[in-house]
């Protein structure tokens, strides 16, 4: 059964209160809920994840796990099972023993133990490998042993820390896709940590976005990434990020893939035009980002467009051409704070 | 571009001696084999000769006397009885100082206020040289003035003193204590190293598995640092093997020949009675009994780098 799982103005100090890794969170995951916290290393989401599972105590705040206060816990009255960036499998235990040890701390006789522990295993496809030991499997087979182990108690809640970032990017990508399946099979509550945006686009039912031990903004990652609360979110956010451009007291942002040759813009009186400078263009899986300069909508600004393969308009290094961006894809920050503000008059 | 250039490298110089491994090899080398040779292979073949003459401290004259002395020392009572208590003295200590120096490495380990005090403490006894540990010991078991028995004696658990070096078991006893005592530092440090190349999201994962204490204990720590306890252990067998100096400054081998142990006797026989030979002949029996030692220690070296 799946459960919900919350915190509220959860704060984690460590070193005598000098550092504040997670510093007044209220978050929560619904049932069977697939829920991403993303954010650059050593903006708290790992100690978020293990403060939930009850690896340590919150200096301050709640932990909630179907709707109960689980703080003082320990991890095996949580109902949770992780699983770690390295895997964390014993080396001296067989692929079987590793699985079926969870069940055997519940004290659950051999037979049983064995049978969910195949179920586990056929579950993720790799029963061939049940008599095996960890150094003889490889990064994918590992991952998956991990991940066996973690859903060999029926857990209610799964906490993944970053259980990608160990395989290579071809199996990353194929790895993404299938635990994206097999939770939905599952339908188990999952909070997963990773510091890939694409990770988190691509696997999150919803993603929260850390930054120096707080969340900047959760949301549906369509959500995030069209709809930045804050600059910081905007820049993370999207690769190439989002273009900032001074102009007063206020920042003009737009993504790269809306900012393309003015011909291509439609709606004459609802496009902000600018004359950009091209320094430099590279190609990119059939896309092309050009680097240049604008100079007309603020103060001189160093930006990026992205022209998808579709576009073939032909541009030059050195030439000055006519771009544009939609008014409806322009987005607004304060100077001062970062964060998102109100439309401004742009073409003033 | 004003940056400036570096001079062009030409091949210029040649390799000197500093370069040529084969010559720097062997002359880094040479300390250690010097070293082996006159301080551990030219006694030990001494040691080798020796038990097959009739060489003394009055007569070194070496004169062949085939297998005498093993005939002499085989119908020695007190020869069967140092071998039983040296197997005794071992074992005993050995299973006493892993089980403590275990526990000892846990705590250690562990995160807690005063944690340095505490480290201090454990590491004493291995830095305190060893006669003078001895001595100190001696005086705690003395069969007069033992501040032990005066404890006990103050508490109600005993009418008169106990006669600790006095009686045959508790002789044995009490130099088994004082010599885990002695080496447990050792093998905490050891397995403490163990311990810590433990990575920690391996104890996470088993805390998150649901294993308790015992449990993380039995299925994940000692297994985990087998190899690490093989070579303390090992280590400790060898010392404690080869060791007489707790042996001869607390009972010099009495009641009796109660706590005589192999090195105690051969000393006591070599060196006390002037008679080398024999000396030599009973040291001989340390030998292959430590060269399986030896043998166990590579092995279960081997095995931690296959892990």
């Amino acid at each position: 059964m799946a459960l919900g799982v919350e915190v509220r103005r959860l704060k984690k100090h460590f070193h005598g209160g000098d550092v504040h890794a997670v510093d007044g969170v209220d978050l929560r995951a619904g049932e069977g809920e697939y829920l991403v916290l993303l954010g650059p290393s050593g903006c708290g989401k790992t100690t978020l994840l293990r403060t939930i599972a009850g690896l340590e105590d919150p200096t301050e705040g709640d932990v909630l796990i179907g709707g109960n206060v689980v703080n003082g816990l320990p991890p095996r009255a949580r109902q949770v099972a992780m699983v770690f960036q390295s895997y964390a499998l014993y080396p001296h235990k067989t692929v079987m023993q590793n699985i079926a040890f969870p069940l055997k701390a519940e004290k659950i006789a051999k037979e049983e133990r064995e049978r969910r522990a195949g179920w586990a295993a056929e579950l993720l496809g790799i029963q061939h490998l049940l008599s095996r030991k960890p150094r003889q499997l490889s990064g994918g087979e590992r991952q998956r042993v991990a991940l066996a182990r973690a859903l060999v108690r029926e857990p209610s809640v799964f906490l993944l820390d970053e259980p990608l970032s160990n395989l290579d990017a071809k199996l990353r990508a194929l790895a993404r896709d299938e635990l994206k399946q097999f939770q939905g099979r599952v339908g188990t509550t999952t909070i997963y940590v990773t510091h890939d945006q694409a990770e988190a686009m691509g696997l999150g039912d919803r993603i929260a976005v850390m930054y120096e031990g707080r969340v900047r903004q959760v949301g549906p990652p369509r959500e995030v990434y069209a709809n930045p609360v804050d600059t910081f979110v905007a820049t993370f956010l999207g690769s190439p990020p989002m273009n900032l451009v001074h102009r007063g007291d206020h920042l003009l942002g737009f993504r790269p893939e809306n900012f393309l040759p003015a011909e291509l813009v439609e709606g004459d009186g609802s496009r902000v035009t600018v004359s950009l400078e091209i320094a430099r263009i590279e190609y990119l899986s059939g896309d092309r980002h050009v680097y240049g300069a604008i100079n007309g909508m603020g103060e001189e600004t160093r930006v990026i467009a992205r022209l998808p393969a579709t576009v073939t308009t032909p541009l030059e290094d050195g030439e000055v051409r006519e771009f544009a961006v939609h008014e409806r894809d322009l987005r607004f920050f304060d100077a001062e704070s970062g964060e998102q503000t109100h439309a401004q008059p742009v073409r003033a | 571009m004003s940056v400036s250039q570096p001079p062009p490298v030409g091949l210029r110089g040649r390799a000197t001696l500093a370069d040529r491994e084969g010559f720097l090899a062997p002359l880094f080398l040479l300390p250690a084999v010097v070293y082996i040779i006159a301080l551990v292979a030219i006694p030990l073949l001494m040691a080798l000769a020796f038990a097959f003459s009739d060489v003394t401290v009055g007569d070194p004259s070496f004169e062949w006397v085939g297998l005498r002395n093993f005939d002499a020392i085989f119908d020695d009572p007190v020869f069967w009885r140092s071998l039983r208590n040296t197997l005794v003295f071992t074992v005993i200590s050995m299973a006493l100082t892993i089980v403590l120096a275990k526990a000892l490495a846990m705590i250690l380990l562990a995160n807690f206020r005063f944690k340095w005090v505490v480290r201090f403490l454990v590491l004493l006894p291995w830095t305190t040289p060893i006669a003078l540990a001895a001595v100190a010991w001696l005086w705690m078991l003395d069969s007069v003035y033992s501040p032990i028995d005066w404890v006990l004696r103050s508490l109600g658990f005993i009418e008169s003193n106990v006669y600790w070096l006095g009686k045959d078991d508790l002789a044995m006893a009490s130099v088994i204590a004082v010599h885990t005592w002695r080496i447990v530092p050792l093998a905490a440090v050891i397995i403490l190293a163990g311990l810590i190349s433990i990575p920690d999201d391996i104890n996470d994962a088993a805390a998150i598995d649901g294993a308790g204490f015992w449990r993380k204990l039995f299925e994940i720590t000692v297994p985990l640092t087998l190899p690490v306890i093989a070579v303390a252990t090992l280590f400790g067998a060898v010392l404690t093997f080869t060791d007489m100096s707790v042996v001869y400054v607390l009972t010099r081998g009495g009641p009796e020949n109660a706590t005589q142990v192999l090195p105690s006797y051969a000393y006591l026989k070599g060196i006390g009675s002037g008679d080398l030979a024999q000396g030599a002949a009973i040291a001989l029996f340390l030998f292959p009994l430590l060269l399986a030692a030896a043998i166990a220690i590579l092995r279960s070296v081997k095995r931690m780098e296959t892990f």
